[in-house]
């Protein structure tokens, strides 16, 4: 039993149905985790490669090395860190929090990169052109250059995403009751781990495919040039 | 406004222009008056873009003064490759607008959108009259019923008739032409250069065009300067160079491109 749920083992049809709701409240925390993540590791990773081409070179260095270093440690390693070492310093975050943001860290590390390349890719005419125009390196930024990046950006951020959903298991560690945690709570108590695991892992598989249908579609509705903004 | 109509609008003094060890253009010196239409013309590679890309800020310089309408682009504590801060070339390029030879419209904007952008962003004006003046300007481009179309679904001439109209938008006093036809099919340059033509007629528009429609400077220009290797090495009167070229250099240029 757990939160009241009651299991039935008898053939796997009765325990796969009556397992479903507690599995279907790991995925409610698994997309919330992946959203909240995908959120920070989208942001994030804009102003890194931003500032990563920042004029200023303490400023472009200090960027380049956070981002090296959050892609190549462990996100076990940076979830623990947060987890455990933050509140030594009297930052304690909720489980959650600490999950989503270490997702968060370590994918904007890699969007960064993703960004830059978009960036760099937007031919230099037109930062020439948004000079002769008198607009700022800010405005250039938001009006032509990343509008016309998005479009070529996002088959990658979408692997990412994918990617980053396919993750979120490693949250369990810090006590995140997602999807695979409590599937694997459940086959301790039960013995029984075929039905879970597949669950679990059928469910991914869909939640992936739905994903990358979804990135499709929107990736044929953006106009190729790019969107401006309001 | 510091400059008086005596004093020049473009002042080029003694400037030096390397990139890495070479040097584009060495001790150069140059002069434009207000109003002025000024030609360059010369061979590949004698440092007309540059001149026009140092003007409009895009390029810096190592040695000598530049000043546009009485403002220097080095200020005496400035930093950065202008030895300027941003808040002064953002005051210098208030005053200048540029036209480049692969028009570099923003391709995910309507034409209205590129035309209005600037203004709104730049000037502050209300989008509802900076889009007012854009409408008047695309018709005086000739392109009024084409505002709401994409850069990609307009010919090159028209896209460059657009970039024209983008760059007036800003109200500049110097417009730059870096050959503004070159990257046009044969039959779609007449349509820039009347464009061109009727701004030449802009009394108190500073002009600089670089082209190789060598009947077409002749037709519009109050002067014209041959560039040879990072030098002036001829400059007049259109019918003075076209016609009574001095520099062997010139004559043997005009005869390589009017043959
Ligand atoms: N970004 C650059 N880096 C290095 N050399 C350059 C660059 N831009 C121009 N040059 C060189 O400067 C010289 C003058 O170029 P440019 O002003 O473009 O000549 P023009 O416009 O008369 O053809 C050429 O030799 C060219 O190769
Ligand atoms: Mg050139």
């Amino acid at each position: 039993m757990m939160y009241g749920y009651e299991w039935d083992t008898t053939t796997w049809l009765t325990y796969a149905t009556s397992i479903l709701p507690i599995i279907l409240i790991g995925l409610t925390v698994t997309l919330k985790a992946a959203a909240a993540g995908f959120a920070i590791a989208l942001v994030l990773g804009l102003v890194f490669a931003l500032l990563r081409r920042s004029r200023i070179k303490a400023i472009s260095w200090t960027t380049a090395v956070v981002v090296e270093f959050l892609r190549d440690t462990p996100l076990l390693v940076q979830l623990f860190f947060l987890y455990y070492v933050l509140p030594d310093f009297g930052i304690v975050l909720p489980a959650f929090l600490t999950g989503a943001l270490a997702l968060g860290l370590q994918y904007a590390a890699y969007t960064s990169e993703v960004y830059r390349g978009g960036i760099e890719a937007v031919p230099r005419g037109q930062w020439e052109a948004a000079t002769a125009l008198n607009m700022t390196r800010m405005q250039t930024y938001r009006d032509i250059v990343v509008p016309q990046a998005v479009p070529r950006i996002l088959p990658a951020m979408g692997n990412y995403l994918v990617a980053m959903i396919k993750e979120t298991p490693v949250l369990s560690v810090v006590t995140v009751l997602e999807m695979m945690g409590l599937a694997n709570m459940i086959s301790e108590r039960t013995f029984e781990y075929l039905v879970p695991l597949t669950m679990v892992g059928l469910i991914f598989l869909l939640l992936t495919l739905v994903c990358s249908a979804a990135l499709h579609r929107l990736q044929l509705a953006l106009p190729k040039a790019g969107i401006p903004l309001k | 406004m510091t400059d008086k109509p005596s004093q020049p609008i473009i002042e080029f003094s003694n400037v030096t222009k390397r990139f890495g060890t070479l040097t584009v253009l060495d001790d150069f010196n140059f002069k434009v008056a207000k109003g002025e239409k000024v030609t360059l013309i010369g061979p590949s590679g004698s440092g007309k873009s540059t001149v026009l890309r140092i003007l409009m800020t895009l390029e810096p310089f190592q040695e000598g003064r530049l000043a546009l309408a009485g403002m220097s682009y080095h200020e005496p504590n400035g930093k950065g490759p202008f030895k300027a801060s941003e808040k002064h070339l953002h005051q210098i390029r208030s005053h200048i607008g540029m036209v480049f030879q692969s028009f570099n419209l923003f391709p995910h904007m309507t034409v209205l959108r590129n035309v209005v952008e600037a203004p709104v962003r730049v000037l502050g004006l209300p989008r509802g009259e900076a889009e007012c003046r854009a409408v008047d300007l695309l018709a005086m481009v000739g392109l009024a019923d084409k505002k709401d179309h994409y850069p990609s679904q307009l010919s090159g001439g028209q896209q460059q008739r657009v970039a024209i109209a983008r760059a007036l938008a800003m109200r500049p006093r110097v417009l730059l032409f870096d050959e503004p036809t070159s990257a046009l099919d044969p039959q779609l340059v007449g349509e820039v250069l009347s464009v061109i033509r009727g701004l030449a007629h802009e009394h108190d528009l500073t002009m600089l065009l670089v082209t190789h429609e060598m009947r077409f400077a002749r037709e519009v220009s109050d002067r014209v300067c041959f560039f040879d290797k990072g030098r002036i090495c001829e400059q007049g009167e259109p019918n003075a160079i076209f016609g009574a070229p001095k520099e062997e250099r010139t004559r043997e240029f005009l005869q390589s491109v009017l043959s």
